[in-house]
């Protein structure tokens, strides 16, 4: 009879490192350590933060009314609900909220950076979470306080505490004067790497009031970012839709889908030839969908949209994409064609999306068979590093584990 | 294959999990009605601890005879486990994915005697 090593999950308190155990397992088996990777969609729950960004509101009179009224409401009756737990399913939701952490650093640096050390990720481009959705707040002027608090805070207290940490800065898409100032003011910062739309609103992205943000961003060679997210209550067409599923498989490509065809129908690709855009947490089967239905219309229309000197897909192959969430049930031939389509090998870039619950290891691209060894270590990071100039430094974790490698 | 101690009968709340790692294999042994369950600690789509999840019951639509739609409601009779990383669920009884037939946990045969809990690896 053989004796064993257990763990009795009665008693045991929840810990990242320790769900994350069987990521660590996969970082080491593939060697990791060989390679920089990088996420370019991680996040953090703000709200958890919320008293302290609310003391970087401006205004006095709404920074009493956030602390007294808080972020949101995210209960079953709810705009939006709290659907992402998936009823107590995804148990490192509500175990995250009483991990344990140091004093210091941020506690949500500790957390960040004990998933990104257990999944073998050097650097995070991090996002926001219930702030995804600020875009559809009725009052346009609390968009603009809270997002410019929080890109202060997150400034201020996270980005120069961590290096590895980086941020594409929230715009404040319902005021275009105020989008202009957000990347004016934070453009230069340490640790910003971009900025962010976050896509479900309900402006269009061809405004003139928003050209000169775009020429700004352009002119300082920062990617634009539109991140996909959903809309539940409000929104007419998602009202229809009573799972959370369909809302979520729906929402977060359909504002991506929306947003990319205005922006090719009004030529920005032709406008804006540098200003790179990243389309993300769109997954990627809406992208084939896109190119084939756009060249179609686009070759009997092309009068409509004269400033479109090429296919659509045509600049869409030239556009960047996040990984995730990766569709990948069943469905290899398709996702093999999607990935030449949009010529993965240099426009690709993996995002884990973690905490949340439909987030994406890196195994995810590295397990890929159609993929040279080359094409999968720019999607898991070297793409990320030209795109967002990112110093491809490993982690220290990484690094102890190269140098303690037996020589061979 | 070994016999692998996993513990004295009555060591693992009902409801409770152990998870044990016997040479290279995690195994997660889940104690449910008095009835005691061993399956590899690995879930098939992205390599999540499967078993250090929650057990739901499978949930059903109840559909009235003119195809009404009338609530939803939780079937007790059928646990699934259900994966931590990504909420995978499997059925409890064998391990077999609720979606899709073809892909199932590693299921190990638990043996009780002598008031203790073995699984044979």
């Amino acid at each position: 009879m053989d004796t064993v090593n257990f763990r009795d999950l009665s008693v045991e308190e929840f810990d990242t490192t320790t769900m994350l155990e069987h990521a660590t397992q996969q970082a080491i088996q593939r060697r990791y350590e060989d390679f920089f990777i990088a996420d370019i969609d991680g996040h953090h729950y703000e709200t958890a933060s919320f008293a302290k960004i609310c003391d970087y509101i401006e205004d006095p009179v709404m920074r009493d009314q956030a602390k007294y009224q808080g972020f949101g409401g995210s209960g079953i009756a709810g705009a939006n609900g709290a659907s992402q737990e998936l009823g107590g399913r995804v148990t490192r939701y509500p175990g995250r909220r009483k991990e344990k952490t140091p004093p210091t650093p941020h506690r949500d640096i500790t957390l960040t950076k004990r998933w990104m050390d257990a999944i073998g990720i050097d650097q995070v481009c991090m996002f926001p979470t219930p702030m995804l959705s600020l875009g559809l707040t009725p009052r346009a002027e609390v968009e603009v306080a809270l997002s410019r608090a929080y890109n202060r805070w997150l400034c201020e207290e996270i980005l120069p505490a961590e290096p590895r940490i980086k941020s594409s800065l929230y715009l404040p898409i319902n005021d275009p004067e105020a989008t202009y100032q957000m990347v004016k003011d934070f453009g230069g910062k340490p640790g910003v790497i971009g900025f962010t739309i976050c896509s479900p609103h309900y402006k269009a992205v061809y405004d003139n009031a928003y050209m000169k943000s775009y020429a700004l961003i352009e002119e300082m060679g920062l990617p634009l970012v539109f991140h996909g997210a959903f809309a539940w209550g409000g929104d007419q067409s998602m009202s229809l839709c009573n799972r959370f599923l369909a809302v979520h498989a729906l929402g977060f490509s359909w504002f991506n889908i929306l947003h990319c065809t205005n922006w090719l129908c009004n030529g920005m690709p032709e406008r804006f030839p540098k200003l790179k855009t990243i389309w993300v947490e769109s997954g990627l089967a809406w992208i084939p969908f896109l190119m084939q239905r756009l060249d179609n219309e686009w070759m009997m229309r092309s009068s409509e949209v004269p400033l479109l000197k090429r296919r659509p897909s045509d600049y869409m192959r030239e556009m960047y994409y996040s990984t995730q969430p990766m569709e990948m049930v069943h469905n290899r031939e398709a996702l093999e064609l999607t990935f030449k389509m949009i010529n993965a090998e240099t426009q690709l870039m993996y995002a884990s999306d973690y905490p949340h619950w439909d987030m994406d290891l890196p195994s995810t691209i590295y397990d890929l068979p159609f993929l040279s060894e080359q094409a999968k270590r720019n999607i898991l990071g070297g793409n990320a590093k030209k795109v967002f100039n990112l110093d491809p430094t490993i982690s220290e974790v990484k690094a102890q584990r190269l140098a303690s490698r037996p020589a061979q | 294959m070994s016999e692998v101690l996993v513990c004295k009968d009555g060591e693992i709340v009902e409801g409770g999990v152990r998870v044990i790692t016997a040479g290279e294999v995690e195994i997660g042994v889940i104690r449910h009605g008095g009835k005691y369950y061993a399956y590899r600690n690995h879930c098939p789509h992205q390599g999540g601890p499967v078993c250090e999840g929650v057990r739901m019951p499978a949930v059903l639509d109840i559909i009235a005879p003119d195809r009404t739609f009338l609530q939803q409601d939780y079937d007790k009779n059928d646990m699934h486990i259900v994966c931590p990383w990504h909420a995978y669920e499997f059925h409890l009884e064998d391990g077999v994915n609720v979606c899709d037939k073809r892909i199932r946990l590693q299921k190990f045969n638990v043996v009780e005697k002598n008031g203790a809990v073995y699984v044979n690896v």
